[in-house]
């Protein structure tokens, strides 16, 4: 009997426990699954509880619904992993050995990495909407604010969901004009990319539809501290920018684990091919969703079209096979940009973001880089198929590879 | 495509002033770059090219949090060097491709 370790029961690691254990054979592997949490978050939801959209209860599940008979589920802190040794240790003595190991554990907000953010402010009037208690000291704090200069911050990069600080920044311009105050608060986005998102195209038409919302873009900013009796954020080149409440995109970095385990780069995500997902140093362990440093989105639907490909190159390793598959990089994202649109991008590696149709070419139902009810429709529909089809591993209508069938090229 | 001339070495650059082939690059090209934005490298500015170039070569995701933890240099003297954009132009005078930052 052979052991499949999976570290992690968030997106992607609960993706794989579902397609593995259908594909592998019970009597020849043991599949195992170890996470600290017992709750599953909806993390797309996050965004909407500040706005009252959603509440805590509408992005929280049992963890355990969403793994299946035969995989064995073990809620316990991992220590770390010793990969030359094929072990790996939890925090109560346990040692777990594998044959094959897949990393999904993700990766975690630090606002303790930036003096000040985590300080005396912190929930008063610094959130950040990574969490589901920031999210909801955030929704407690909304409720009672009288206006003043509200700014989203990006601290460092990367970051999970990239488009999320955009969204944000767009349905607190329609909060609050619904509210009636809009006139009273200003709102500015400050981020350390050049411009509000770094490809081109994209970045030329959130650009003015942020210029259209009257939101203030302050790019090229690399925060340094906060001073929080000031209430000013400061970056490395001394300049400063006031606010009211702050909100933050803390530093992202993987768990602590791959720290202690020698796995990581300088911000704790492991080296990884980023066509086969195999990690760079250990040819039995894979690496899945935001714990691995590929240059692309730290997003769910890249731990989903990641997961057909790693599925497949799993299959092939245990088989002896080369790895064939090759993961080009996808992502596909709605953007929320209020008053009941939004946007969709499709990308990769190698393909920015283009304007055109999706999933079908000339067809849609969705807009590509469009503002539309449709594509708004459409990330209030996915959480219902979030919880009922991409966790449990089930085809969903869309490739893996991204296509360019449907999307114009365009040159600025 | 641009192209600049050093030492009667003709440099290919992408439009943005990168260099299109790393392996081209040597202090005067250095120098030459940096004159052309009107800039003037010292013996701590080449302290960090040199290291940008062979973390570069290694393979190494190039930034800002990573030069800063290098031991050359901290974050804040990475600004004091190249105000402005700190990884943008010393990647550039370094001859290796600008930064992406994917999304």
């Amino acid at each position: 009997m052979k052991n499949l370790v999976i570290l992690g029961a968030g997106t992607a690691g609960t993706m794989m426990a579902n397609k593995l254990r259908r594909a592998l054979e019970k009597d020849e592997w043991k599949i195992t699954i170890i996470d600290q949490f017992k709750t599953h978050y909806y993390q797309p939801g996050f965004l909407f509880i500040p706005f009252e959209i959603y509440n805590k209860q509408d992005v929280i599940k049992p963890k355990s619904n969403f793994i299946p008979p035969g995989v064995n589920l073990i809620y316990n802190e991992i220590d770390k992993v010793e990969a030359d040794d094929n072990k790996v240790h939890l925090t109560d003595g346990r040692v777990i050995n594998y044959d094959l190991l897949i990393i999904a554990t993700g990766t975690q907000t630090r606002p303790d990495e930036t003096p000040g953010m985590k300080d005396k402010l912190w929930y008063k009037d610094i959130f950040d909407f990574y969490t589901v208690e920031g999210a909801v000291a955030l929704q407690k704090k909304f409720k009672s604010w009288q206006g003043g200069k509200l700014v989203m911050l990006i601290t460092e990069i990367p970051f999970k969901c990239p488009v999320a600080p955009i969204e944000f920044v767009c349905l607190a311009e329609a909060f609050f004009a619904k509210k009636g105050m809009r006139d009273k608060v200003e709102i500015t986005y400050v981020t350390p990319m050049s411009g509000a998102f770094t490809k081109p195209v994209a970045t030329k038409m959130l650009s003015e539809l942020l210029k259209e919302k009257n939101i203030k873009v302050i790019p090229d900013f690399y925060l340094e501290r906060i001073d929080n009796d000031q209430k000013k954020i400061i970056s490395y080149d001394e300049q400063e920018i006031d606010f009211d409440l702050l909100t933050v995109v803390p530093t992202n970095m993987g768990s602590e684990m791959i720290e202690r385990s020698g796995l990581g780069d300088d911000l704790n995500f492991v080296p990884t091919d980023k066509h086969t997902l195999q990690s760079e140093k250990h040819e039995n362990i894979f690496v899945i969703g935001d714990a691995a440093n590929i240059p692309t989105s730290k997003a769910g639907s890249v731990a989903h079209f990641a997961g057909d490909i790693l599925f497949e190159n799993i299959l092939s390793y245990i088989e002896g096979r080369p790895l064939m598959a090759k993961f080009d990089g996808h992502a596909n994202c709605y953007i929320e940009t209020g008053y009941g649109k939004g946007a969709l991008i499709d990308f990769n590696y190698d393909t920015e973001p283009l304007p055109g149709t999706f999933p079908l070419p000339g067809i849609g139902p969705f807009g590509l880089l469009k503002n539309t009810k449709i594509n708004h429709y459409g990330k209030i529909i996915f959480r219902w198929i979030y919880w009922h089809i991409l966790l449990k591993g089930k085809e969903l209508p869309v490739e893996a590879d991204m296509t360019m069938a449907g999307k114009q090229k365009v040159s600025i | 495509m641009a192209e600049i001339t050093v030492n009667g070495k003709s440099i290919q650059l992408t439009e943005d002033g990168y260099m299109t082939d790393p392996s081209q690059w040597d202090k005067d090209v250095a120098v030459a770059l940096a004159k052309a934005d009107n800039f003037e490298l010292t013996d701590d500015h080449f302290k960090v090219l040199e290291y940008l170039r062979k973390e570069y070569e290694a393979g190494a995701t190039l930034t800002i949090r990573k030069v800063g933890k290098s031991g050359i240099v901290d974050i804040k003297g990475l600004y004091k060097l190249f105000p402005g954009g700190p990884l943008k132009f010393s990647s550039k005078y370094a001859g290796i491709p600008k930064p992406t930052s994917c999304v």
